[in-house]
């Protein structure tokens, strides 16, 4: 897989090259160039933010079809905790997961129990000393990449615990196989995501080799049929394993709230999470135990690819969590995992350096110097007419060789402007003969 | 004390002059609302130069504790901002009531805050000290009821 791939993408026919998504991208990664939208790869974090705002719906998140389904002889469902706030009047998660049966997955495992036993994991390394405080959530996938581009500096503060989605698909596969018996390679496990960003962590992860997954199926794509199978009332049987706190996952301080320490911060939003961040970098916080930050608004359920109302999601997860009495996972449990599982980060995380200037200090000072000075002569509206999110974006592109000073209207009209100035005074110059005979010819 | 050993640094700083970047910002006393804000646009500058993550971090921290001193104790000053391929410079300077004794204010613990400011949790007396530690030099020197000048320095 490219070192580059990504869940989200430009639908070119639908784009009107507005500039709504080049002024909310939190890494700068879109300019508006001939007209479209255009994602710079290496910048790009997945998290959703231009789907969101686009109001062409020219942002896409990629993810796998349900005919994807038809690849595997065995299929298990890994449903995000987030599904089970989708659905009204639902009074228990077990109805949701046999619909999933129903739309033919042969085995259901909840990623909230894989947050169950993650939660367990971190509590561990909570309690390791010589650990760079606070220790940062490493669960929501676009946030990860948000601090390998704009935060490199914290990523020895990241958890190196695997994400419960990870968790989950081992368990899964796991157990299916000393069920049945049936070969590892023949069953396909699939995420049901409510974010493009996890699409992007199955296909490019980022602390391991390879995923355990083996595709995402969008909230979305998942909402209608199941839907429908809500409807038809059955006998289900109980399957329901997670727990409260693992169900809660789904939702802004989940994570902490799980871990059941005083000390931590949760934050959602990934315009939110920045200014967080920031201050982590500049040593403020270093008595927290504990950051979570993510990217969507209320947490998972605010995700771009669900269907409810965020904060309505987040108060059926709320509420159906209530109803769970299931015990945390037991230390048989956990030393399963630990013994058998990929539980950890093994890859080092290692920083993107898309905002670096240049590789040579010398040449990104230089560089640094004639950004400051074209930057000094736009007009500092940050309109973003130019297809870029601001004046001092614009001057980068201009020293990086991506764009011109003229594709500022300002500062196109200023040189039309003289130009026109320019072709008044030649225009002043003809020679007088033409002009006098003009005039002999009126008298 | 000498009061202005900022332009002796600078001209040091112009006989180097193959690669520079030379930022003045206007720091007001008391303004809390744009306070940070300095620093903030000193760190990603930082990040765009690609200089290593251990010493942005260490000169985001400086240059927050050095802008916030000019909010604090100052009448209002100027922070300049210098970088070199051989350096990184934090310089402030300002109007204001001075630092009596130095080697006190470089003490942990010891401020001279305002009521003010102490209400909004500042004046713990780090400021000075955590400079200090996070910089490779710092050059103070002060005059009582006229102002101070702060520089501090990075090596590349």
């Amino acid at each position: 897989m490219s070192e580059y791939y990504h869940s989200v993408t430009l639908d070119k026919e639908k784009c009107m090259g507005c500039t709504n998504c080049i002024k909310h991208c939190p890494t700068e990664a879109i300019r508006v160039r001939n007209r479209k939208a255009q994602i710079i790869d290496e910048r790009c974090i997945d998290c959703g933010e231009c789907i969101r705002v686009c109001p062409y719906h020219a942002k896409i998140a990629v993810t796998d079809p349900l005919s994807v389904l038809d690849n595997y002889a065995y299929k298990i469902a890994l449903p995000a905790p987030t599904l089970f706030g989708q659905f009204k009047n639902l009074k228990k998660c077990d109805k949701v997961l046999s619909a999933l049966k129903k739309l033919g997955f042969d085995y259901v495992f909840e990623v909230a129990k894989g947050a169950d036993i993650v939660t367990e994991l971190i509590r561990d390394k909570l309690d390791i000393t010589d650990i760079k405080k606070p220790l940062i959530s490493s669960a929501c996938p676009a946030i990860l990449r948000l601090i390998q581009v704009r935060f490199p500096n914290l990523l020895d503060h990241l958890v190196r615990v695997e994400s419960p989605m990870e968790i989950a698909a081992q368990l899964a596969k796991d157990e299916l196989h000393k069920k049945t018996g049936i070969p590892k390679q023949q069953i396909g496990a699939f995420f049901i995501t409510p974010c493009a960003a996890k699409m992007t962590s199955i296909r490019n992860p980022i602390g391991n080799e390879a995923s355990h997954v083996d595709g995402a199926i969008s909230i979305l794509d998942v909402y209608g049929p199941i839907s429908s199978y809500l409807k038809i009332p059955d006998n289900t049987e109980k399957q329901q394993r997670a727990t409260a706190a693992g169900l809660n996952w789904a939702v802004t301080g989940g994570e902490g709230q799980a871990l059941g320490i005083d000390n931590y911060l949760s934050v959602d939003g990934i315009q939110n999470v920045i200014p967080v961040l920031e201050e982590i970098e500049n040593n403020k916080m270093s008595e927290l135990d504990f950051f979570e930050g993510l990217a969507c608004a209320g947490g998972c359920v605010g995700g771009p690819l669900t269907f409810e109302n965020g904060y309505v999601a987040k108060n059926r997860i709320r509420l159906l969590a209530k109803g769970l009495q299931n015990s945390p996972p037991d230390d048989t449990e956990l030393e399963y995992v630990k013994s058998n599982l990929e539980w950890k980060l093994q890859k080092n995380i290692i920083e993107k350096p898309v905002l670096k200037l240049d590789q040579d200090i010398v040449t990104a000072i230089q560089k640094m110097e004639a950004m400051e000075q074209i930057n000094r002569n736009l007009p500092g509206l940050d309109c973003g007419s130019c297809g870029s999110p601001s004046c001092r974006t614009l001057a980068e592109d201009i020293v990086r060789g991506n764009a011109s000073e003229m594709d500022c209207v300002f500062k196109l009209r200023e040189k039309v402007k003289m130009l026109a100035q320019e072709m008044v005074e030649l225009s002043d110059k003809m020679p007088a003969g033409r002009e006098d005979r003009k005039r002999n010819d009126n008298s | 004390m000498k009061e202005k050993v900022v332009n002796g640094s600078e001209s040091c700083v112009q006989s180097a002059k193959t690669a520079l970047i030379r930022q003045i910002y206007r720091v007001q006393a008391m303004d809390f609302a744009s306070a940070g804000e300095i620093s903030g646009k000193i760190k990603n500058i930082l990040k765009q130069l690609g200089v290593n993550g251990e010493m942005i971090r260490r000169a985001a921290i400086a240059s927050y504790e050095a802008e916030m001193n000019l909010v604090i104790h100052s009448w209002g000053g100027s922070l300049i901002f210098v970088v070199t391929p051989e350096e990184i410079q934090i310089i402030t300077q300002d109007t204001g009531p001075g630092i009596p004794d130095i080697d006190l204010a470089m003490q942990e613990g010891y401020s001279t805050a305002s009521d003010q400011a102490r209400e909004l949790g500042f004046g713990a007396g780090m400021g000075l000290p955590n400079i200090q530690r996070c910089s490779d030099r710092v050059e103070i020197s002060s005059k009582e009821g006229q102002g101070t000048t702060l520089k501090i320095s990075f090596f590349l």
